[in-house]
């Protein structure tokens, strides 16, 4: 009577022959910063739901439980601002309200030129060094907001 | 040989990933220890040291691998999903320190009869990823892990995995439905992962500070780790302090040293001391009063608190507590699974009310409503994290319900209140 | 496995080992609340409402979780446990919609009747909800997530019992929802319309697509004559909406009722299932004959057409080419019935009574228009015919016994079977043993591929043949049998003759449109007054109705002839499973 998991793939399901360890992974891959896409495609879920034999609706389910996973566009940089305790105390609403200036967007928005995604997060497990943020795979940490404009700067020269 | 350093000693090697650095420390002697012993000997040894689980449970790591049974299939999970905001050791450790875990993930193998270990990730610690690839490449080259290791008839595979982004998936049974490819969610237990976990196989979930310390136990002896600290929660803790403390960062001493003993260490706080959090979001939160509090498992249960992740967060009297309030319950809404009721409508409604409050369309009567909501999630919740949520939640009200009740009463609002 | 005694609420009470406390209870004769367990399912533990207090244990258990251990002592209500219901309720109504007046649920709702009570008069916290567009996209399920408390029922149905996997939970904490992929919608997902998650539902978060409003319209329009054919599981269920038992026989009743609410011309499905097994049992004879392609599946279901369609691609050629008696009688309809009555094909409206969502989208498919519009117009499953009666205020349980139409009405035991799991199965072998040896069948029942077991085979030998028969029922039982009939078709042989799908359990008695609760004892009782009709009829093999023995004379000429062919057979589409949005 143990309670089994959701789903039809649960590992006593024949169907679930693949082991799905590698799936986080997998889904990683595919939201490559490296090439500039930062968001899972309906293309990439089927292609994905296909060779783990997972039906599409539960694999959305997956990705769309996870914070680092978007099915939505992103812009080619993500910007992830944490604002767990450590970091609201040490300024990080000074860092938001500073980069949703600069942008011109606020949490969850993309701007129009399509660099930039600024996402809210909580603790990115850096507290000694907050306010923290990352910036695609990088951790930016304990930076001033002039730092942060030349870091901006920077990525928007580089562009897409 | 200082006994009460000792991850932070091999931490302070130059290069973490240079293997023979840690062999010249005496790395992986604990390993070539254990092996001369019997599992049941190994196990033995873990549950005499009395170390308890490092990730905020608290649980007797020795009892933990004596209670794996069943199928021969055995797995070995490192928890490396480090989430409790003001928790950063974890990432000290990986950064730092990897030849001690996988040193101890190997003991843990040997101990309980597993072929095949996982190291969990968060996903927002990639470079570790690929570090501890690495890591264990070395080390299988070398012979510490792999096929028969140190050539001894004991075989002990490991692997990475990237985690997705979730707080929830650092409970140990969420982490093994991650790890397996499903939503994060938590499981009933029993059965318990000793029992049941990866693919209904018995396996130990064990944090990555848990790990890091069992090669001690082999290398310095358990009676020696029992000997530190508080006899029911004994040995060394790695302290994340954080927050508005002059010197923040990772400290090890020994279980028990007190919540002013570290912020002494700590070079005292930026500002006067108003408030401090100890474990974490989940975790108390106290006034002054906390500097005399020992630190560790046993002690802070007994003043009722928690010791949980050993998170030190110290705020000054800059900080407002609402503001406290409403980052938060915003965290556990955020975080919460959704399986259950209890938690993911309950979480919702106390972020909702602690949001109104510091918006200035607070109600007196939101407090005891916040109040009655977090019995409900405590009596039902599916998981522990539905049920934490009341140690934040009542000490705030408790400790700070004045400041609270007079900022709702002349409909105060924080000027910060923007996400 | 030992008996285990224990206590509860102070009784003693004595339960196999491994019962769960909630069943205990129940066996008790406590009903304990819950919003998410049903007798069907498998518990979860989502709702946490039927928490009780274990002596000794500190703490609140989920007794729907938690196995009976011996000696325990159980107290399933009391003040803190009452205290923490009331909570949960709170929580869950707080972010629900307040329209329960304008819900089809109103009356018949889990939430509701808990709400009540436990006397929720005013709600505390403020309320929040989604503002969600309803999802009418399916032809057969309408999904209002505005309503879903998220028990995770459907979930389980779709996923775990079904296999058909066309919903999961998306996002996380309280913005968890359950949908299709994001970007898809029901009707563009692998949905079946099976319906199974609208009869598990507490809420009125699914429910079936309406077609009241349309059919009321053509009763009202004098110029259209509405015709209308009932499955056979309506008779044995809808008598439950007036407070009959289920399985009991209402079939004059409803012969009766859809005259009274205008009806013009009343036909049976009953009739068609007899055809469906003239041209079935012919086309069996004919694979029979030339070796293969073997098995040959029934194709009835349109829930199972789908999902094959779907997962079986490779079965395609393996499903009989026959149209379900739905579609078979629509065609009819609008041409034996309308030309040999010389009404104009326009002027009808063609209606079909269908325990079963599913049919919705049947009648919907491209392809249903062998008579040159659309063979159904309209379905509306028993839920719906049922409040049509009770809007008119007819007293159906005191109803007299009607008649139908000639022409298309009259049936034998073996169509009237056809809405139980085996029924079809049953039929065909009925009418094939006589058709292939020439022979009279004294035996008539065939008890092996009768009852609710999900996978049911037989060995029957017609005229010195051994045929090999299985009867599935529910999908994911049809899923293990069909993923071991692909892996014979791989081999190069194959195991069975002939098969029986039926998408739901316990087969069409237990359809999408069934009154609900739809519960698997209710199935079983639903189907044993189908046998009972059956035993009780002057003709039990389908080749005996003399309508259907007119038909072919008068019309269609022999099974399968070229307008046999045109009219009641059909052919498949095969389906994407792992895109978002099927191009």
């Amino acid at each position: 009577m143990n309670p089994t998991n959701w789903g039809n793939t649960h590992h006593r399901n024949p169907q679930s022959s693949t082991k799905r360890d590698t799936l986080l992974s997998v889904l990683h891959s595919v939201q490559s910063p490296q090439r500039g896409k930062t968001w899972i495609t309906d293309k990439d879920l089927s292609s994905i739901a296909r060779e783990y034999k997972i039906p599409i609706a539960e694999l959305d389910g997956i990705v769309s439980f996870y914070t680092l996973f978007s099915r939505a566009p992103r812009g080619r940089h993500v910007i992830r601002l944490c604002d767990s305790l450590s970091c609201r105390i040490c300024g990080s609403l000074d860092i938001y309200r500073h980069i949703r200036k600069r942008l011109g967007i606020s949490r969850g928005m993309t701007t129009g030129d399509g660099l930039f995604t600024l996402e809210i997060v909580n603790c990115l497990g850096a507290c000694s060094t907050a306010p923290n943020m990352m910036i695609d795979d990088q951790l930016v940490s304990g930076v001033s907001l002039k730092e942060i404009d030349d870091l901006i700067d920077r990525l928007s020269k580089e562009g897409i | 040989m200082s006994q009460l350093k000792f991850i932070t000693r091999y931490a302070s090697i130059e290069n973490p990933l240079d293997i023979e650095a840690y062999l010249a420390q005496g790395g992986f002697s604990g390993l070539r220890e254990a092996l001369t012993m019997s599992p049941k000997e190994v196990i033995s040894a873990v549950k005499q040291s009395g170390l308890r689980g490092r990730g905020g449970a608290g649980f007797p790591t020795g009892v933990k691998w004596e209670s794996v049974r069943g199928d021969t299939e055995r797995y070995v999970v490192c928890n490396a999903d480090e989430g409790e905001p003001g928790t950063f050791k974890d990432r000290y450790i990986l950064e730092h320190t990897p030849y001690l875990v996988l040193e101890g993930m190997a003991i843990a193998a040997y101990a309980i009869g597993a072929q095949l270990g996982y190291i969990y990730v968060r996903g927002e610690y990639p470079h570790i990823v690929t570090a501890l690839s690495n890591s264990i490449a070395l080390s299988e080259k070398l012979g510490y892990l792999g096929t028969r290791i140190l050539g001894s008839d004991f075989s002990f595979h490991v692997e990475v995995r990237k985690g997705g982004g979730s707080y929830v998936v650092g409970d140990e049974t969420a982490l093994l439905n991650s790890l397996m490819g499903n939503r994060g969610y938590p499981l009933l237990k029993p059965p318990f992962p000793t029992e049941k976990g990866l693919w209904g196989k018995p396996t130990v979930v064990n944090n990555v500070e848990t790990l890091a310390y069992v090669p001690y136990i082999f290398m310095h002896g358990a009676t020696t780790f029992a000997s530190i600290g508080h006899p029911e929660s004994p040995g060394l803790k790695l302290y994340s302090l954080s927050g508005h403390v002059a010197k923040p960062g990772v400290y090890e001493f020994p279980m028990g040293t007190t919540v002013g003993e570290l912020l002494q260490a700590a070079g005292g706080t930026r500002g006067p001391l108003k408030a401090v959090q100890i474990g974490g979001t989940a975790g108390p939160i106290y006034d002054t009063s906390a500097l005399g509090y020992a630190l560790d498992f046993a002690s802070m249960r007994k003043v009722g608190g928690a010791l949980g992740s050993g998170a030190l967060v110290f705020m000054n009297t800059s900080v407002s507590m609402v503001q406290v309030l409403d980052v938060t319950m915003r965290f556990f809404a955020e975080e919460s699974c959704g399986q259950c009721f209890p938690c993911r409508y309950g979480t919702r409604q106390l972020a909702f009310m602690a949001h109104k409050i510091a918006s200035g369309q607070g109600k007196l009567e939101y407090l005891d409503f916040m109040r009655d909501i977090a019995r409900v999630m405590v009596g039902a919740s599916l998981c522990p994290f539905g049920q934490s949520i009341a140690l934040p939640l009542e000490t705030i009200l408790g400790g700070f319900g004045d400041e609270i009740v007079s900022f709702i009463k002349q409909q105060e609002f924080l000027k910060e209140v923007a996400v | 496995m030992k008996d285990v005694t224990l206590k509860i609420n102070g009784n003693s009470i004595t339960v196999p080992s491994g019962t769960s406390i909630y069943m205990a209870a129940e066996k008790a004769g406590i009903s304990i609340p819950s919003l998410c367990r049903h007798e069907d399912l498998e518990p979860k533990g989502a709702c946490g409402m039927c928490i009780v207090q274990i002596q000794g244990q500190p703490g609140f258990k989920r007794s729907c979780v938690t196995p009976v251990e011996e000696g325990m002592e159980v107290f399933t209500t009391t003040a803190a446990i009452r205290d923490i219901r009331r909570g949960i309720l709170e929580l869950v109504l707080a972010t629900h919609p307040a329209d329960c007046l304008q819900c089809i649920k109103h009356g018949k709702c889990e939430l509701q009747t808990l709400a009540e009570r436990f006397e929720i008069r005013a709600l505390r916290y403020d309320r929040y909800t989604r503002d969600l567009p309803v999802d009418a996209s399916s032809f057969g399920i309408v999904r209002d997530m505005n309503k879903c408390i998220g028990c995770g029922r459907c979930v389980q149905v779709c996923n775990e019992v079904q296999t058909v996997a066309s919903i999961f939970f998306h996002g996380r904490g309280s913005n968890t929802i359950v949908s299709p992929a994001y970007g898809s919608s029901m009707g563009q997902s692998v949905c079946v319309n099976c319906g199974q998650c609208v009869v598990y539902c507490p809420v009125g978060a699914l429910y079936e697509r309406e077609a009241i409003e349309e059919v009321w319209k053509a009763i009202d329009d004098p110029q259209k004559i509405v015709v209308a054919q009932i499955a056979p599981s309506v008779r044995v269920a809808i008598g439950e909406e007036f407070g009959l038992a289920p399985g009991e026989l209402t079939i004059g009743k409803l012969y009766s009722a859809l005259r009274a609410l205008g009806i013009d011309v009343v036909f049976d499905t009953n009739f068609s299932a007899d055809l469906t097994i003239m041209e079935e049992a012919t086309e069996f004879l004919q694979r029979l004959k030339g070796a293969g392609p073997f098995p040959l599946i029934t194709s009835c279901s349109p829930g199972w057409i789908k999902f094959g369609e779907t997962f079986f691609p490779d079965l395609l050629e393996n499903v009989s080419s026959c149209k379900s008696p739905q579609q078979m009688m629509g065609a009819l309809i609008k041409t034996y019935y309308v030309e040999s009555r010389g009404i104009d094909r326009e002027s009808i409206v063609s209606l079909s009574i269908m325990p079963c969502t599913a049919k919705k989208y049947e009648a919907s498919r491209p392809e249903m228009n062998s008579s040159g519009s659309r063979d159904v117009d309209y379905v509306l499953t028993t839920r719906e015919i049922a409040r049509m009666i009770r809007q008119v205020g007819i007293d159906f349980a005191n109803l007299p016994e009607g008649d139908p139409d000639p022409l298309l009405s009259r049936y034998t035991g073996a169509a009237t079977i056809f809405g139980a799991s085996g029924g079809v199965m049953e039929a065909a072998l009925r009418t094939a043993y006589e058709m292939a040896t020439g022979k009279t069948l004294e035996k008539v029942d065939f008890t092996e591929v009768r009852g609710m077991a999900g996978v049911k085979e037989a060995e029957i030998d017609v005229g010195g043949t051994p045929i090999k028969v299985a009867v599935t029922n529910g999908l994911g039982n049809a899923r293990k049998l069909l993923e071991r009939v692909e892996a014979d078709k791989k081999a190069g042989h194959s195991s069975y003759h002939f098969i029986e799908i039926m998408a739901c359990a316990g087969g069409c008695v237990g359809g999408g449109g069934q009154p609900i609760p739809n519960t698997l004892a209710r199935r079983a009782s639903r189907i044993e007054g189908l046998y009972r009709e059956d035993r009780g009829l002057p003709f039990r093999k389908s080749h005996l109705n003399p309508e259907i023995k007119g038909l072919y004379a008068e019309y269609l000429g022999t099974p399968g002839s070229e307008r046999a062919h045109a009219l009641l057979h059909t052919h498949y589409t095969k389906r994407e499973q792992y895109m978002v949005v099927p191009t």
